[in-house]
């Protein structure tokens, strides 16, 4: 035998073995790869910033004693009736069709114990989720699946989708094995067909047409509730500049870390900005037309901690969004599952085939089966559990700034761990005075 | 009849009159003068008066409508009574795009022409255009009936769902998996129906039918140049 040394084997960084496996099941399937969830690669996020805290220059407010505001108001612009939060964390539009029956009824629950607002998804409102959800948010997307004037009259807030953040461009698809009898007579369609919904609205083009679109809703509403406007992180400046142009009261602005129910995961991945990119260009565009504060922003994509949401509403947010995260603190990608994870051949914490419908923690699912595994009062007491936990913490770290009320949190309260980061955010390098890409840096 | 001028009142003022009339008013007969092209007039109704709109609209009027018959006597901008729930709505003039763009019920007539994207992603709603109709009409259309009297542009039907259409004149192309069907007895009664219903003195045994070949409705990889 030749004992000659050798190298240690080296697997190709270009081909490792991720992109390995992506070949070989494209080549023996032919066909796109389709998931749920956010963009999963490791990009600048919230992490990269850090807070410095008060000192000799700034002096901090008492965490058990002195108060620290959390409540923020959304809609002040045009709405007869902004709608009046408790905490600074909304849960994301998902739609019944995507989400099980007791999935939506559980995120109604939690958010409302937690005085916060919900949103509807593709495929209309249910009465379940109106009757569990104190404050709901009703989309308006460019399927209309449901659409009707009687639960338009009854949201809160009417949200116009424009995009999200993990397919700016692109529309969805709720594929056949979950369109159940209840969701295909709301959607209109016949039971077990794929469902496209579209990537542009059918009646409107670009903001000048968006503009009349708004008055029409607002007239059909009696411009009572607000009228949002969600969009995903494509070109957050100008996007902004647009929805305020249009009439939006408040803009919903999407990263792409931000889930979706399904999509092509080279959509997810390649398409639309990180979330922390988004943030300050869009701040700037409200500060640019003096409407910052006046038009609220909502941030959402990745969101996970009371310090994610403390760095948000710092970079000049009103308040943030979450799904993935409430989806999780209603028991997706659970541990405790692990073993039906593997059967489905994932593991807990990676599972996101959600348009399949075979979710063992009964979120994601249309199967009656699996869907009743989710009892709606424990998951919406973990959700409301979890915003609570989070308001805590954006209220610490609000506190340690000195803030009497976490929407004084202000970029001047943030420094960056790396030069992305600092120039994303537009905060400076930690240790310096150094904010990359500002004027008169080279 | 109670008139309503929009030179005068304010576009809120109008709405907010009409959509206050409930299903025992006494006042069912309304007409709003000076329209001037404004936009989402008379838009979201829920009762079952008439209202005659005296002149052209903008974007958007009859929006939503429920249970109300809108008559404009002139033409419409886009988006005429889109996501109609049921009511009739009739356009003496033409239409602009979008006309019934994903009415749930109720009839649509256009006594002129209406542009492209006529019955986009129609969801139950009737459209019966007495001329000719632009491209991508019936774009996605899941169900309902649209008849053209005259022609239709390029790609009629394109991604249809279970909506039913029916063209008296020439189809200058049809769109991905839209085909043409078999007239039958009962379609040809259905026509006639909605033909007297919107004022048409057309021979329904002149049209032919078009729908869904049913070969998108679940990807299918060997499908994907279809598109």
């Amino acid at each position: 035998m030749d004992q000659t040394p050798k190298t240690h084997p080296v697997k190709p960084w270009t081909f490792d073995d991720y992109t390995t496996s992506y070949i070989r099941r494209a080549a023996a399937t032919g066909i796109y790869d389709i998931r749920g969830g956010g963009s999963k690669r490791r990009v600048p996020h919230f992490d990269d910033l850090l807070f410095l805290g008060a000192s000799m220059s700034r002096y901090p407010l008492e965490g058990y004693r002195e108060a620290c505001g959390t409540g923020v108001t959304l809609g002040t612009r045009f709405a007869k009736n902004p709608i009046e939060l408790d905490i600074p964390i909304t849960i994301a539009g998902m739609s019944f069709g995507a989400l099980s029956g007791q999935a939506k009824e559980a995120l109604g629950r939690g958010a409302s114990a937690a005085g916060t607002s919900t949103t509807t998804g593709d495929g209309g409102m249910t009465p379940e989720e109106r009757g569990h959800s104190e404050k709901l948010v009703y989309q308006y997307l460019p399927s209309r699946y449901g659409m009707n004037p009687d639960d338009l009259r009854k949201a809160d807030a009417i949200e116009i989708v424009v995009g999200q953040g993990a397919k700016p461009g692109g529309g969805g698809m709720l594929l056949g094995q979950k369109i159940s009898d209840r969701v295909a007579e709301m959607r209109n369609l016949p039971k077990g067909i794929d469902q496209r919904s579209a990537c542009r609205h059918p009646d409107w083009t670009g903001p000048d047409d968006l503009e009349i679109k708004i008055l029409e809703l607002r007239e059909i509403t009696g411009w009572k509730v607000p009228i949002f406007i969600k969009v995903g992180g494509a070109r957050p400046y100008f996007d902004t500049t647009l929805a305020v142009k249009a009439g939006a009261d408040v803009v919903v602005l999407d990263g792409m870390q931000g889930g979706t129910a399904a999509t092509q995961d080279v959509f997810i991945e390649h398409v639309g900005q990180p979330t922390l990119a988004c943030i300050r260009p869009a701040v700037q565009a409200l500060q640019d037309l003096d409407m910052h504060r006046e038009v609220q922003l909502v941030v959402s994509g990745g969101v996970r901690t009371g310090a994610d949401v403390a760095k948000a509403l710092a970079l000049g947010a009103d308040a943030v969004s979450i799904g993935s995260a409430a989806l999780i603190a209603l028991g997706d990608n659970d541990p405790a599952l692990e073993e039906e994870y593997q059967k489905l051949g994932t593991t807990a914490g990676a599972y996101d085939d959600w348009h399949e419908g075979q979710d063992p923690a009964g979120i994601t699912t249309q199967d009656p089966v699996l869907a009743a595994r989710l009892d709606p009062l424990q998951a919406g007491r973990r959700l409301a559990n979890y915003l609570k936990v989070m308001t805590l913490e954006a209220q610490t770290i609000a506190r340690a700034n000195g803030k009497n009320h976490v929407l004084n949190l202000e970029p001047e309260d943030l420094c960056a761990l790396t030069i992305e980061a600092a120039a994303m955010a537009g905060v400076p390098l930690a240790g310096t005075d150094w904010i990359p890409g500002r004027k008169g840096d080279f | 009849m109670q008139t309503l001028d929009l030179e005068k009142d304010t576009l809120r003022d109008v709405n907010a009159t009409l959509q206050s009339q409930g299903a025992q008013t006494n006042q069912t007969t309304w007409e709003i003068i000076n329209p001037k092209g404004a936009h989402a007039i008379a838009c979201g109704l829920d009762a079952g008066i008439e209202v005659t709109v005296k002149g052209s609209t903008g974007y958007y009027c009859a929006g939503m409508n429920k249970s109300a018959m809108v008559r404009v006597k002139g033409s419409v901008g886009p988006g005429v009574c889109e996501n109609m729930m049921s009511g009739k709505v009739v356009v003496e003039g033409d239409a602009s795009q979008y006309a019934g763009a994903t009415g749930h019920g109720g009839l649509l007539v256009i006594k002129g022409n209406a542009s492209s994207r006529c019955g986009i992603s129609m969801k139950g709603i009737d459209i019966v255009v007495h001329r000719n109709i632009g491209h991508m009409s019936a774009f996605m259309a899941q169900s309902g009936t649209l008849v053209v009297c005259g022609d239709a542009g390029d790609a009629l039907g394109d991604s249809i769902y279970e909506a039913q259409l029916f063209v008296r004149g020439s189809v200058k192309s049809l769109g991905a998996d839209c085909i043409e069907k078999e007239m039958r007895p009962e379609h040809i009664e259905k026509l006639a129906a909605l033909l007297a219903e919107a004022e048409s003195e057309a021979d329904p045994s002149e049209f032919r039918r078009y729908g869904s070949a049913r070969k998108l409705y679940n990807f299918d990889i060997d499908n994907a140049g279809a598109y």
